[in-house]
């Protein structure tokens, strides 16, 4: 991830002439990191688009709360995440609630949150697992899968944007990487847990 | 050092965040216990598959016209606004007016003066008191500070 921790937002807002165009500046710096976390968190393209796109408008709108200008994106992700977050949580509210309604019967999808295969690229199969895997974790372990995994965070960046010390940042991908053995360990048929435990690939069958 | 300090070492180990210090003490452990190792290995196993999965990016014409969906955001914001505002004063310059008029005008009876004199009072009472009990929950409220 350039420069994102370290961006400077200070600069690109003295540079230009107006509040908005120093602020087009910021958001054309930041969309991809933006929509591609947000994709990671609520595994839908069109909710990580419109929701990271309401997170810039929010940010501009409270710009001016913001007194370390040079901290801009961990301020920024704060206001990304709760978004992303209390999207999910309405979403589970209107699933259970709509599973009331109905009292079908039906099992609930083994993942929890409605997470579309389509939002990962070259899709196979040990890809679908692993994604699927990663939509069973809880908010704040997949968060730390994605900055990681997807945007190639340092520990440090980690801890800088998630506003928690090294330590914690390590505990929950310990967690987070032990939730997800364990789930797909308990996947049904579990080839990737077959190759998690060593056993050699079988041809054919690359990720 | 237990197994388990280990463990907190491993994920950092895993990402290459230790430093040479941290990381030949890690190695001296891994050495000596099978159980670690075997561990690491299926982690290093399960980083190496979520590795390879990567999130698809929307076409160049979603990023083009990302800025100007944000900017429209942004300007609906201010229109909103200001809409708002415009309506609010407006309604209560026109209420007034016609308050004034029925007021002043003879023919209107005087129970509907009283009525409507009646009604702009609680309206003003339940306005003032709610906006009291508001200002007063705000100014004790220790979270306010803490952005949802």
């Amino acid at each position: 991830m350039n420069g994102t921790c370290q961006d400077n937002a200070v600069a690109l807002w003295d540079t230009h002439s107006s509040r908005k165009e120093a602020f087009e500046a910021i958001v054309k710096r930041h969309m991809k990191d933006a929509y591609l976390i947000a994709l990671g968190l609520v595994g839908n393209r069109e909710d990580a688009l419109e929701l990271s796109q309401e997170a810039f408008f929010r940010a501009y709108e409270h710009y001016d709360d913001l007194q370390s200008k040079g901290k801009f994106f961990p301020w920024f992700y704060q206001i990304l995440r709760n978004l992303c977050f209390s999207h999910l949580r309405k979403k589970r509210v209107r699933r259970a609630s709509s599973l009331d309604d109905t009292q079908c019967g039906c099992p609930e999808p083994e993942g929890r949150e409605c997470f579309e295969p389509d939002a990962i690229a070259e899709r196979n199969e040990a890809k679908d697992r692993i994604w699927k895997a990663m939509s069973r974790l809880d908010d704040k372990h997949r968060e730390v899968i994605i900055l990681r995994h997807f945007r190639n965070m340092s520990y440090d960046e980690m801890a800088k944007v998630l506003f928690c010390n090294r330590g914690t940042v390590t505990s929950r991908l310990f967690y987070a990487r032990q939730q997800m053995k364990e789930i797909l360990e308990h996947d049904r048929g579990a080839p990737d847990a077959e190759r998690i435990h060593g056993e050699p690939e079988k041809g054919g069958q690359t990720l | 050092m237990t197994c388990q300090d280990q463990k907190d070492l491993m994920m950092a180990y895993l990402d290459n965040e230790l430093n040479e210090q941290q990381k030949r003490a890690f190695e001296e452990h891994l050495a000596g216990c099978p159980d670690c190792a075997r561990e690491l290995a299926q982690f290093r196993k399960l980083k190496q598959m979520t590795d390879c999965v990567t999130l698809v990016e929307p076409e160049d014409r979603v990023w083009e016209q990302y800025w100007g969906n944000v900017y429209n955001r942004i300007e609906r914001g201010t229109g909103w606004l200001l809409f708002s505002a415009a309506a609010i004063i407006l309604f209560i310059y026109g209420g007034f007016q016609l308050i004034e008029h029925i007021i002043e005008d003879p023919t209107v009876g005087v129970l509907l003066k009283i009525g409507l004199l009646a009604l702009l009072g609680g309206l003003v009472i339940l306005f003032v008191s709610v906006l009291r009990e508001r200002v007063y929950f705000w100014s004790r409220d220790r979270y306010r500070d803490v952005r949802r």
